[in-house]
């Protein structure tokens, strides 16, 4: 009934190719960029923007990177955590080289930074597939994790390893460091975010998209309809490796506020991968949903027994979400394989027929 | 520019003459580093060729086996009783696999199964601490009858130093591939298992049961488990840490093919004494710590030269 798209006409080419073909997706689009950019800085508590909003924004941008390369390619990559770090060790730096640079400049430089190192290990793409590629995207997440603590020139030869972020201004607001405010820091997050995937969206509907795909659902045929299978494959590797290397450097200059090596390890790649595959492969919507569910569940988990009066120490509550969590990624998995993003399609589809069921 | 060659291709050969007993003694320790790599590699290569799972809660398992262990002694049971409960614990574990994950996951894509041997992961870490409780502990060698100590063997006019332990690890891996090998190939439940990674729908319609089969390899993943998580937790602790060392075992999955026992333990032999290898000669020149990577390295070096693995099938694709 909400759905129902009877008499929108499309008169032109364009109108047929939109984004948002339907009105009633418009509308919601509007609502939500509304609510997001309005509603939140004005409502919500800076607990709830720093410690679920820009998380779940940061983690969603990165899990739309590995599903530009996982969801839509069809290559499996474990490497994420060290693309990742890639971004924002190469923000930091440039921050020392360049300090009067445009912080969000310098936050989008570093994805190039990021998309060359992921490119180099996207070369033996073309000569394994499937798992054996897995596990050669886990060598370079290891050599990287390995590189941030023994690289000293990397964090700037910092006693502790770790590398801290400078305050910097944009208009005379502090944008990053300790003074900066959760809200301005959201802002930021969600205008890049915003705008990175507006441009995923518009990349996967387009030429470079269907070329992914169509190696992802048979790379033999894609080949033999003339697409040249090493480009599209270290072009995904590169733009999946840039979103993720945009994503590392906000996760470090306007969430965490310092980072070491740690925040970018192997379960940093795991917990990215968990968010594509429960929250729908080749589904921008569907990293969104993952994000917010992977990154929300431990945090509600941890919530409940307060909720409910109940008080259990919070080792036994840490413990008892693990088991939970786990239980759930199984749950999800045998409901519906394909995600959440197409849990939302199907309700989709049930709005437009209501009240008839099909 | 010439020393930084010399250092890289001739200094550790010197070394490696000049000190053989030194050489021989990290070859050793590559070995058994790598017989145990194999052995965790063992339980995931015996999965996959039967059920095509990538089962990436082999590592876990070996952990949560090694906790069930020793907590079950702590609880005053005598070790051979714990030890009897744990092989019950991990039937119960096979069982409840079949019947929860892969029962209703059956036929859908490789990776989805593997999504959900990390929910399983996850859930066997929290279940395990929520028991046991998260400190590392002790493993139980001495109520096991497990040997201590150590030979001194004079060799190459130097010592090998070599722990029983190890040397215990070295028999029992070589025993239980004998016994797995020989399971496959020669018993009605191998050809099964064999039959049933050939093709499941052929397998069915032959009148193999595909539940049982699943149940069967999962109890002897498990048993593997349980003989890893021994043999690790007598050289270190047994702590949820074993479980980045599983991670190890991918790289040697890699060099031994996906789907082949003997592979497993090759590749774990290759991957240990190199990684050892280099770590001790080469490691020097880039700051130390190249152990956590460089088996990966030499996975993808391998890789790229045979993707299929040193004995892995011939991966081949129809259109």
């Amino acid at each position: 009934m909400l759905y129902r798209e009877v008499g929108q006409y499309k008169t032109s080419y364009g109108a047929d190719q939109a984004l948002f073909p339907i009105l009633q997706d418009r509308i919601g689009i509007a609502v939500i960029l509304l609510l997001a950019f309005v509603g939140v800085p004005l409502t919500a508590s800076s607990f709830t923007i720093d410690s679920i909003l820009i998380p779940v924004l940061v983690l969603s941008l990165a899990a739309t990177g590995l599903n530009l390369l996982t969801g839509y390619t069809g290559l499996l990559s474990l490497g994420t955590g060290g693309f990742m770090g890639v971004g924002a060790f190469a923000c930091y730096k440039l921050t020392t080289f360049f300090p009067n640079v445009n912080i969000i400049v310098l936050i989008l430089c570093s994805g190039f930074f990021a998309a060359a190192i992921g490119t180099v290990f996207g070369l033996p793409s073309l000569r394994i597939k499937g798992f054996y590629l897995a596990v050669a995207t886990l060598a370079a997440q290891f050599f990287l994790s390995w590189c941030f603590i023994r690289v000293a020139w990397l964090y700037n030869y910092n006693v502790s390893a770790s590398i801290e972020v400078p305050t910097k201004t944009l208009f005379g607001l502090a944008v990053t460091g300790p003074t900066a405010s959760p809200v301005t820091r959201y802002l930021i997050v969600l205008s890049i975010v915003a705008l990175l995937t507006l441009m995923a969206a518009n990349l996967v509907r387009g030429r470079i998209g269907r070329t992914w795909m169509a190696v992802r659902d048979m790379d033999l045929a894609a080949e033999l309809i003339g697409i040249r299978l090493y480009q599209t494959k270290l072009l995904a590797f590169a733009v999946s490796s840039f979103y993720c290397g945009v994503a590392g450097a906000m996760m470090v200059f306007l969430w965490l506020g310092n980072a070491e090596s740690e925040s970018f390890n192997i379960n940093q790649s795991f917990l990215i991968l968990f968010m594509v595959i429960i929250g729908g492969l080749g589904s921008l919507l569907g990293s969104f949903l993952g994000a917010a569910l992977i990154w929300g569940l431990p945090i509600v988990l941890r919530a409940a027994p307060a909720f409910f009066g109940v008080s259990i120490r919070s080792a036994t509550a840490e413990q008892a979400s693990f088991v939970i969590v786990g239980a759930l990624i199984i749950f999800f998995l045998i409901v519906e394989p394909r995600g959440l993003a197409r849990l939302w399609q199907i309700g989709k589809q049930k709005l437009r027929v209501w009240p008839f069921p099909y | 520019m010439t020393h930084l060659l010399y250092s890289i291709f001739v200094d550790p050969f010197v070394q490696m003459g000049a000190a053989p007993d030194l050489l021989a003694q990290t070859l050793w320790e590559g070995l058994v580093s790598g017989v145990l790599y194999a052995l965790i590699a063992l339980g995931f290569v015996l999965i996959f060729k039967a059920s095509g799972v990538f089962n990436f809660a082999q590592g876990i398992m070996v952990v949560f086996s090694a906790l069930t262990l020793v907590g079950l002694n702590e609880h005053g049971v005598p070790a051979y009783l714990a030890l009897a409960l744990t092989v019950v614990v991990m039937l119960v574990l096979a069982f409840a696999v079949e019947r929860v994950i892969l029962r209703p996951l059956v036929n859908q894509p490789d990776i989805i199964l593997f999504m959900a041997t990390f929910g399983l992961t996850y859930f066997l870490i929290g279940l395990g601490e929520l028991i046991f409780g998260g400190d590392p502990k002790v493993m139980i060698s001495d109520q096991l009858r497990l040997p201590g100590g150590s030979y001194r063997i004079p060799m190459l006019g130097g010592y090998v130093q070599m722990q029983k332990i190890d040397i215990a690890a070295t028999v029992i891996a070589s025993l239980m591939v004998a016994a797995l090998a020989i399971m496959f190939n020669r018993t009605r439940i191998g050809r099964a298992l064999r039959a049933v990674a050939d093709s499941h729908k052929a397998a069915l319609s032959v009148g193999i049961s595909l539940e049982q089969i699943w149940v069967i390899v999962w109890f002897a993943a498990g048993i593997v488990a349980i003989a890893t998580g021994i043999m690790w937790g007598a050289r270190s602790n047994v702590s949820f840490a074993l479980e980045i060392i599983a991670l190890k075992a991918l790289p040697v999955l890699i060099l031994g093919g996906f789907t082949s026992i003997p592979g497993a333990i090759i590749g774990g032999i290759i991957i240990g004494v190199g990684e050892k290898i280099g770590e001790f000669y080469w490691g020097p020149l880039l700051g130390s710590g190249i152990e956590s990577w460089l088996a990966y390295v030499i996975a993808l070096v391998f890789l790229l030269f045979r993707p299929q693995g040193l004995f892995g099938e011939r991966i081949i694709e129809r259109l």
